[in-house]
C-alpha cells in the first residue's frame, strides 16, 4: 500500500520540484534522480507483491476523496475559462455536462454507497507499473537532451521547460493512479488528470502563447484530443452512474465479480468500453492522436507508449471477463478490428515517419480492444502481450524518429535513405524496433499470432479477415521503411556525434529491452499474465501459444542476434559500382544522362495513395464504427428502457 | 522424434536435389512448349556450381550478410514444416525470410534492385492473406495448425478445405515467381524489367539465392501435398501427384500469359483470398 501512495505522491513531488526549478543542471539531475527512484520503487512494488499475487487496500480517506472532488471542480474551471478563451465552445458544453454530472452523483447516491477496496495491486497492474515507470521515466530522461535542441527554436525565446517537465511527471502519477484505483470514482479522477495533461502537451507550442507566436495548428489539435477524450470522459461518468444506481457500487471488482457470475453488467460496461475507445484514440476519434504529434517528440512517445492510450486499452482489457457476445464486446472486438483494418492500410499510404508511427500504435490498439472485447482468456493474453511489446518498441521507434529528425531536418522517410551511413548507431536501434513491430520472432508478432490464434478460436470469421489482411499491409508498410533504412550511400557525414548523451543512452537501452522482453517473454507469461488470466477468468484451458513454439521463437532470437553479432557488416570481397545500366559515374549516386552530364539518381518509395488512401481510409473506418457505437448505444438504451417499463 | 529428425535431415540433403531437378524439368518442359529442345535436367545445378567459381565481388559490406539470413530463414522454413511444427510458425517465419531478401535488395540503394524489392514487396502483401488464411483453414478442419498432427487426419482436408486449395493454387504462381505475376525478378526477357531485385547479386550469393529458392518450391509443393495426406499411402500418393500436377500447370500458365500489371496482381490476389477464405470459412463453421 505504502508504495503505491508513494508511486503516486512521487512524482508529484518531482513534478512540483521541476516546476520551481529553472536551472538546466538541476533539472537534469532531478529528473535523473526522479526517474531512477521511479524505476526502483516500481520494480520494489512488483517484487513485494509477486508472490502472494496482489492484494485489496480499503484506503479508505474522506479527505483525499474531498480533495479529489475539489481537483476536478477546478481542473473544470480551468478547462471551461480556456475552452471560452480559444472560442472552442464544444469543450466548454463538455466541461459543463461532465463535471456537473460527476459532482451530482458524488454527493447524492455516490454518497450513500460503501466501498471497500478504494485500491488494489494485481499482477496486470504490476505489468502496467513496470511499463509506466520504466518506459515512461526513460522518455522524460530522453526529453532532457531533446527539450534542449528544442528550446533553439522556441520563437518567443520563452523557456517552458518546467512547465513541460511538470505535466510529464503529472502524467505518470495519474497514471500510476489509473492502474491502482478500484474505485471507479478514483480511476475517473486520475483519468481526467491524464486528459487535461495529454490537452496541455500537445498544446505546448500553442497554449498560453502571445498571438504572433502561437502555433495554431498545436492549439487546434490540443482542444481536439480534450473534447474527444472529454466525450469519452462523459461515458465513463455515465457508466459509473449506470453502475452505481443499478449494482449499489462503483468498485471495479465488484463489477466484474457481478459479471462474471452471470449478472447483467453490459449498460456500465459499454460506456466504461467507450470511454477506453476514445482514450485509445480508436476510429471515429483517431484524429486526435494523430494531431498529437505537433507536440515535442517525448510527449508523442509518452502517449503512444506507456501512458494516455495505454490507459484505454488497459481499461477495455480489465474489462474484458464482462465482455464477449454482448453488446458491449461486440463494439469492442468491431470498433477495434475495424480500426486496425483501416490505419494499417493507411499507414502504407504516409511518407511522413510520425505519421506511419501514429497509425501504426492506433492500428495496434486496436487489435488489443478487438482482444478484450472477445474475452477468452488466450485473446486476453494476446493483448496483454501487445500492450507489453507495443511499449516497449513503439516508444523507441519515437525517439529514434525524434533524433533522426533533429539530426537531418526531417520526419520524412524519404530523407531517411542513408541514415544508415550517417547516424549508424541510430539506425541500427529503428531497424531493431521496426524489426520488432512485425517480424518473426520478434514480440509483436508473437502477440499477433497469439490475437490469430485467439480469434480462430472464438470463431469470428469477420476478425479472421480482418487480421490476415491487415497484418499484410503491416509487412508492407514496415519494409519498406526498413529499406530504406538500411540503403547504404557512400559518402555521407556522420553524424552520430551530434547526438546527446542522454539520447543515444535511452535509444540503446529500449533498442536491447525490446530484444531481451523477446527472450523472457515465456517467463513474463507464465509469472505474471498467466496467474492473472487463472485469477480474473477461474482456469485457463490453454495457450494460443504452445511452451514448444516459445522456446522455438527465443532460439531464433538468439540465432538472429548472433548472426548479427559475427557477420554483420563484415566482407572480404570486392567492393564494386552498382549496376546502372553502364552510365554509373563510379559513386554509385548519379548517372550520365543523354548530355552525357551527371545526373543525381532519386530512388522514392511506394505509396499506393488509390488503394489505400489516407482520407478514403478514414471515411470508411471512422463511418463503419461510428454507425456500430451509436446502434450498441442505442440498443443498450432500448434494452434500459425496455426493463424498466 | 526420430520421424521428425530423419524427415527435417532428409529435407534438409534431398530439398536441393529435388529442387533443382524440379527447376531443370521446369526448363525442360518450357522449351518443349516453346518448340525447343532446352537443357539437360541438371542443367541448374551446373549454373550453380559455375556460380560459385565466379569472383568474388560485391556492391556494399552488408547485402552479402541479408542474403545468408534468407538461404538461412527459408531452410529454417522449411525444416519447421517437415518437422511438423505449426503452420503459422512456418509462414511467419518464411515473412522473415521474405524481408531478408527484400532488405538485400534495398541496401544496394540501386535502382534496378530496388524496383525490384519494391514489386517483391506488394507480392508478399497480395499472397499473405491467402497463406495464412490457408494455415487457419487447416486449423478449423482438423483441430490443429500443426503440420504433425494435420498428416494424421483422418479424413483428408481437402475436402473441407477446397476453397482454400483453389485460392492457395492461385497465388502459388506469385509465390513460384511464374507470368503474369512475376513482377520482381523476371527470368524472362518479356518484361521491362529483368532480374529486378537480383540485380546486384553476382557469384556465391546469387547461387545462395537459387538454391533458397529450390528449398522454397520443396516446402510450397509439400504444403500443396498437406491437403491430401490422411495417414495413409493412398493419401500421400494423390498428395505427391497433385503437388507435381500444381508444378506442371504454374509451368503451363507460366508459358500461357503475358506478365500482367501489378494492379492485377493484388486486386486478384486479394478478391480470391477474400471471396474464397470467407466462404469456406463460414461452411467449415457451420458444419
Amino acid at each position: 500500500m505504502s508504495t503505491i501512495i508513494f508511486l503516486i505522491v512521487f512524482p508529484l513531488v518531482v513534478a512540483v520540484a521541476l516546476l520551481i526549478l529553472k536551472a538546466d543542471a538541476a533539472r537534469d539531475i532531478v529528473v535523473k534522480v526522479g526517474s531512477a527512484v521511479i524505476i526502483a520503487a516500481s520494480i520494489y512494488l512488483v517484487v513485494k507483491y509477486f508472490s502472494s499475487g496482489g492484494q485489496y487496500f480499503s484506503a479508505s480517506n474522506e479527505a483525499v476523496g474531498t480533495a479529489m472532488t475539489i481537483i476536478s471542480a477546478l481542473l473544470a474551471i480551468v478547462g471551461f475559462v480556456l475552452g471560452i478563451k480559444y472560442k472552442k465552445y464544444l469543450a466548454c458544453l463538455l466541461v459543463v455536462v461532465t463535471t456537473p454530472l460527476q459532482l451530482w452523483f458524488e454527493f447524492t447516491k455516490g454518497h450513500e454507497i460503501a466501498v471497500n477496496y478504494n485500491m488494489y495491486i494485481d499482477r496486470l497492474s504490476m505489468i502496467m507499473v513496470l511499463i509506466i515507470g520504466i518506459i515512461g521515466t526513460l522518455i522524460c530522461v530522453y526529453a532532457l537532451g531533446y527539450m534542449k535542441d528544442d528550446q533553439k527554436h522556441q520563437k518567443d525565446g520563452k523557456d517552458r521547460r518546467p512547465w513541460f517537465f511538470f505535466l510529464m511527471f503529472v502524467f505518470l502519477s495519474a497514471m500510476f493512479g489509473i492502474v491502482t484505483s478500484n474505485n471507479l470514482l478514483w480511476m475517473f479522477f486520475f483519468w481526467e488528470i491524464t486528459t487535461y495533461c495529454s490537452f496541455f502537451l500537445i498544446g505546448y507550442n500553442g497554449l498560453f502563447h502571445k498571438k504572433e507566436f502561437e502555433d495554431k495548428i498545436a492549439t487546434r489539435n490540443a482542444f481536439r484530443a480534450f473534447i474527444m477524450t472529454s466525450l469519452g470522459g462523459l461515458g465513463f461518468v455515465i457508466g459509473i452512474i449506470l453502475l452505481g444506481s443499478g449494482l449499489g457500487t462503483i468498485e471495479l471488482s465488484t463489477m466484474l465479480a457481478y459479471g462474471s457470475m452471470g449478472g447483467s453488467v453490459v449498460a456500465p460496461a459499454l460506456f466504461l468500453v467507450f470511454a477506453g475507445l476514445t482514450k485509445a484514440a480508436q476510429m471515429p476519434f483517431d484524429s486526435w492522436l494523430l494531431g498529437a504529434m505537433v507536440a515535442p517528440t517525448p510527449t508523442s512517445a509518452l502517449l503512444h507508449s506507456s501512458t494516455m492510450v495505454k490507459a484505454g486499452v488497459f481499461l477495455i482489457i480489465k474489462l474484458a471477463p464482462v465482455l464477449g457476445w454482448n453488446i458491449a464486446g461486440i463494439m469492442a472486438m468491431f470498433v477495434g478490428g475495424i480500426t486496425f483494418l483501416m490505419t494499417s492500410f493507411a499507414a502504407i499510404g504516409q511518407s511522413n515517419g510520425k505519421k506511419v508511427l501514429a497509425y501504426s500504435t492506433i492500428s495496434n490498439l486496436g487489435l488489443i480492444c478487438a482482444c478484450g472485447g472477445v474475452g477468452t482468456p488466450e485473446a486476453v493474453w494476446a493483448g496483454i502481450m501487445l500492450i507489453i511489446f507495443h511499449a516497449i518498441t513503439k516508444c523507441l521507434m519515437f525517439l529514434c524518429v525524434g533524433t533522426a529528425e533533429h539530426q537531418i531536418g526531417s520526419r520524412n522517410i524519404e530523407d531517411m535513405d542513408g541514415l544508415f551511413e550517417k547516424l549508424p548507431r541510430l539506425a541500427g536501434c529503428m531497424m531493431i524496433g521496426i524489426a520488432g513491430m512485425y517480424l518473426a520472432p520478434f514480440g509483436m508478432l508473437i502477440s499477433k499470432w497469439a490475437t490469430l490464434t485467439a480469434f480462430v478460436d472464438s470463431g469470428n470469421i469477420l476478425l479472421i479477415l480482418i487480421i490476415c489482411f491487415g497484418s499484410a499491409a503491416t509487412v508492407f508498410y514496415w519494409t519498406k521503411w526498413l529499406g530504406k533504412l538500411s540503403a547504404t550511400m557512400a559518402g555521407r557525414e556522420n553524424l552520430q556525434k551530434n547526438v546527446h548523451g542522454e539520447e543515444t543512452f535511452v535509444h540503446v537501452t529500449l533498442a536491447t529491452l525490446t530484444v531481451l522482453v523477446c527472450l523472457c517473454f515465456p517467463f513474463i507469461s507464465s509469472t505474471l499474465v498467466v496467474p492473472y488470466l487463472v485469477s480474473a477468468f477461474g482456469a485457463v484451458d490453454a495457450l494460443a501459444l504452445s511452451a514448444n513454439n516459445m522456446i522455438i521463437m527465443c532460439i531464433m532470437i538468439a540465432v538472429i542476434v548472433l548472426l548479427f553479432i559475427f557477420f554483420f557488416g563484415r566482407t572480404n570481397k570486392k567492393i564494386v559500382p552498382i549496376y546502372m545500366n553502364g552510365v554509373n559515374e563510379g559513386d554509385n549516386l548519379s548517372f550520365k544522362n543523354a548530355f552525357q552530364a551527371p545526373t543525381e539518381v532519386g530512388l522514392r518509395n511506394w505509396y499506393m495513395e488509390s488503394y489505400f488512401g489516407e482520407v478514403k481510409m478514414n471515411v470508411i473506418g471512422c463511418v463503419a464504427t461510428a454507425v456500430l457505437e451509436v446502434a450498441c448505444i442505442v440498443a443498450v438504451a432500448a434494452l434500459m428502457l425496455g426493463g424498466i417499463a | 522424434m526420430t520421424v521428425m529428425i530423419i524427415s527435417v535431415v532428409a529435407y534438409l540433403i534431398l530439398g536441393p536435389i529435388v529442387g533443382g531437378l524440379l527447376a531443370g524439368c521446369d526448363r525442360k518442359i518450357t522449351a518443349h512448349m516453346q518448340s525447343r529442345v532446352g537443357p539437360p535436367i541438371r542443367q541448374p545445378f551446373y549454373d550453380v556450381f559455375k556460380l560459385t567459381e565466379k569472383e568474388d565481388i560485391t556492391v556494399n559490406n552488408v547485402q552479402d550478410f541479408y542474403v545468408l539470413c534468407f538461404l538461412i530463414f527459408t531452410i529454417v522454413t522449411g525444416c519447421l514444416f517437415f518437422a511438423g511444427q505449426s503452420l503459422l510458425l512456418v509462414f511467419f517465419t518464411l515473412t522473415t525470410a521474405s524481408t531478408f531478401l527484400i532488405v538485400a535488395a534495398y541496401s544496394s540503394n540501386s535502382p534496378y534492385a530496388e524496383a525490384g524489392a519494391a514489386r517483391e514487396l506488394l507480392q508478399v502483401m497480395a499472397y499473405e492473406p491467402m497463406v495464412l488464411l490457408s494455415a487457419i483453414g487447416f486449423y478449423m478442419a482438423t483441430g490443429s495448425f500443426d503440420v504433425s498432427q494435420i498428416m494424421t487426419s483422418e479424413t483428408m482436408p481437402f475436402f473441407a478445405v477446397w476453397g482454400l486449395f483453389i485460392g492457395l493454387v492461385f497465388i502459388m504462381t506469385i509465390k513460384f515467381r511464374k507470368s503474369p505475376f512475376d513482377l520482381s525478378m523476371s527470368e524472362h526477357a518479356h518484361q521491362e524489367l529483368v532480374g529486378g531485385l537480383k540485380t546486384e547479386f553476382s557469384g556465391k550469393t546469387l547461387a545462395m539465392v537459387e538454391v533458397a529458392h529450390w528449398y522454397e518450391n520443396v516446402m510450397l509443393l509439400g504444403l500443396i501435398f498437406l491437403f491430401f495426406a490422411n495417414g495413409t499411402v493412398a493419401g500421400y500418393v494423390i498428395g505427391v501427384v497433385v503437388a507435381l500436377l500444381t508444378y506442371f500447370l504454374e509451368i503451363f500458365i507460366d508459358n500461357s500469359f503475358a506478365r500482367m500489371k501489378w494492379q492485377a496482381a493484388i486486386n486478384s490476389a486479394w478478391i480470391v483470398a477474400a471471396a474464397l477464405g470467407a466462404v469456406n470459412l463460414f461452411v467449415l463453421l457451420l458444419v
